[in-house]
């Protein structure tokens, strides 16, 4: 485990390795031949304009989307050949592009069905709310600022509320893997504030995959940078060092 | 205690509503009713079962089956064939050129018991295939559609072509089944006469007890994290796979469940009833019990029985006096109850009813009325204040 928050070059154990990742729809092949290591510590930002199939690697690592060939190794676990709930169990969440809470539930009960505990039919019969349950989603509460909502009924939260409240639902599970898909959208400027600091704190002792438009926001959280264009990753690096990439202009301000 | 009380009757305004249905039941239509209504109350009742079945499956975890006729068959028909072996003992069929076998055995020309129904000597047996083969059957069509994630109308389709698979095979297999006029006849139940006054009494009790058991296992199923991951399920799908869960295993779960308690209401139909027959198994009366689960509020353990009693009240009085009115009535009724009413005669209580009972009361209605616009979210908060 390295204690450097950059993770550029040490190559050596990544968290998560994307290795000749390929998928095709009907032929046409969304993700080509990817090549992706995350370390961790590591926040990496994945940009790119849109159908730069984004969303689609973040898919497939949590496994909604199948590979047509290629692996993704998290840890010692081959994710391409296990089920949605199984790559969740092994510690990789997800947060979708519009906020998926469950809008009849209190935010106490989203936070605790998240909860990493009677997971099965019969232990979610038997659950039981514990002091530790209680305990954990407080402190998951205050973290992303709900905790005065913690009995609000989740429909009648803001749009930034409710981005916060799928990164808790997260934050229960205890991910090593944290994959964020445009957690920033809708948001007014000073909740975007508020949340980089957030994947700041929460992105200690693991890795966060986020996608985003927000180039400022981008530039605040971001380690490392991955630009991907038509499925292919056509730059990598620092923030600085990819914006000034003439390929990257190219494909932001050309065509 | 406390968590019993809370968990299982549901907090104050759970277990008034269980009184209230209890007292109804097994007090009122009792002393109320001559023992020919109150048999026909039993009847009802037992499609209650189904109701509340439903009200599990499609109001709280959002799969709309229309093939439940065929669990309430099942378990009907197992209980049938026990009841028909009993009344088929040698002595009182010595006038066949087979003794000792089911009357419509014997006229189709079978001259030995199928090897099917010789378990069904056994009353220990019956009971277990009562409830083991419709929830078998259940467990291998959930397993089938949703760990394929077959879901929303494509598995209702699916359903209801069961429910016309299986009233189809019934009749065809005349000699085993007896057709479509069903196993008919049934008398004694390990030598208690089923037919007397005084057994249709018992099995009306019975049949009312059993009921309540079903209801208050619901109640805990929907007061644990199991309900609340139903909801969360029926609403957002995808969050609930990627909190770590095996959606489908949830599913085939409450299917199961409501597949079980349906069978029981078959099985009480046959005994109260005294026949079986494939017009409870087919589409039709499956659709009729997803109505009598809408008119009575599908959110609504409590509800789903009110509203299989009103319908089938409707049903029996105006079927009597406007014979070829009443099926546009159904239909009619089922058309108002979805456009009007879409939480049924338990969600206009829980919006009109209570507003109506605290003027009665002459109390402002208090903070209570405002978390319950859904008595779920009611019941959770109880729970939460519980936990504290």
């Amino acid at each position: 485990m390295s204690d450097a928050p950059i993770g550029f070059e040490s190559t050596d154990h990544p968290v998560l390795a994307i290795e000749d990742l390929t998928v095709s729809f009907d032929g046409f092949k969304a993700v080509d031949g990817l090549n992706l290591y995350v370390q961790r510590n590591e926040v990496r930002v994945v940009i790119g304009p849109n159908g730069a199939g984004k969303t689609t690697v973040l898919d497939l690592i949590c496994g909604k989307t199948a590979a047509t060939s290629g692996s993704i190794r998290f840890n010692n676990h081959e994710l391409t050949k296990m089920s949605e709930h199984e790559i969740v169990r092994v510690g990789v969440g997800r947060k979708f592009q519009t906020p998926s809470i469950y809008e009849n539930l209190s935010v106490f009960e989203n936070l605790e069905i998240s909860f990493p505990r009677g997971r099965k039919v019969l232990g979610a019969l038997l659950f039981k709310r514990t002091p530790d349950v209680v305990e954990r989603v407080e402190v998951v509460a205050a973290e992303i600022f709900l905790r005065e909502h913690l009995y609000t009924q989740a429909d009648l939260l803001s749009h930034g509320q409710k981005q916060w409240l799928e990164i808790g639902m997260l934050l229960m599970q205890e991910p090593e893997l944290l994959m964020l898909d445009e957690p920033v959208a809708g948001m007014s400027v000073s909740e975007r504030e508020k949340t980089a600091q957030l994947l700041g704190r929460i992105s200690q002792g693991r890795s966060v995959v986020v996608i985003e438009h927000d180039m400022e926001f981008v530039k605040s959280i971001a380690h490392k940078v991955t630009v991907l264009h038509q499925g292919k990753i056509l730059a990598e690096g620092s923030m600085e060092k990819v914006q000034s990439d003439p390929k990257v202009i190219d494909v932001y301000l050309g065509h | 205690m406390k968590a019993v009380y809370e968990k299982l009757l549901g907090g104050r305004s759970g277990f008034v509503g269980l009184l209230i249905l209890a007292a109804l039941l097994l007090v009122v239509f009792p002393l109320g009713l001559d023992i020919f209504r109150l048999g026909l109350v039993g009847k009802y009742l037992t499609y209650a079962f189904v109701a509340v079945g439903l009200v599990l499956c499609w109001g709280y975890g959002g799969i709309l089956s229309l093939g439940q006729g065929v669990f309430f068959g099942l378990g009907g028909y197992c209980m049938a064939m026990f009841l028909k072996l009993e009344a088929s003992d040698p002595i009182s069929t010595k006038i066949q050129s087979t003794p000792g076998i089911p009357d419509f055995m014997d006229w189709n020309q079978i001259t030995s018991l199928p090897a099917m129904w010789q378990p069904f000597h056994s009353f220990s047996f019956t009971v277990l295939a009562v409830l083991a083969v419709p929830t078998l059957l259940a467990l291998v069509i959930g397993m089938a559609m949703f760990k394929r994630r077959v879901g929303d109308v494509y598995f209702s389709i699916v359903t209801q072509a069961i429910a016309a698979i299986l009233s189809i095979l019934i009749i065809g297999q005349q000699g085993l089944t007896g057709g479509v006029n069903g196993i008919t006849d049934l008398k004694t139940l390990m030598g208690w006469d089923i037919r007397t006054d005084s057994a249709r009494l018992i099995l009306y009790f019975i049949n009312a007890g059993l009921l309540i058991v079903c209801i208050l296992f619901g109640r805990l199923i929907l007061t644990s994290k199991l309900g609340r991951l139903l909801m969360a399920m029926r609403d957002k799908e995808e969050r609930v796979r990627f909190s770590g869960y095996d959606v489908a295993s949830f599913k085939v779960f409450v299917y199961c469940i409501a597949a079980m308690f349906s069978a029981i209401g078959g099985a009480m139909f046959t005994l109260q009833v005294g026949f079986m027959s494939p017009s409870f198994v087919g589409i039709v009366p499956s659709i009729e019990m997803v109505i009598y689960a809408a008119v009575g509020g599908r959110m609504s353990l409590l509800g789903a029985v009110y509203g299989t009693l009103l319908v089938n009240f409707g049903k029996t009085y105006f079927s009597e006096s406007f014979p070829e009115l009443w099926l546009f009535l159904m239909g009619g009724l089922f058309i108002v109850v979805v456009l009007y009413f879409p939480n049924g005669l338990a969600g206009l209580y829980e919006t009109q009813g209570k507003r109506l009972l605290a003027r009665l009361r002459g109390k402002k209605p208090a903070a209570e009325t405002a978390v319950t616009a859904d008595s779920q979210i009611a019941i959770d908060n109880i729970n939460l204040e519980a936990s504290k």
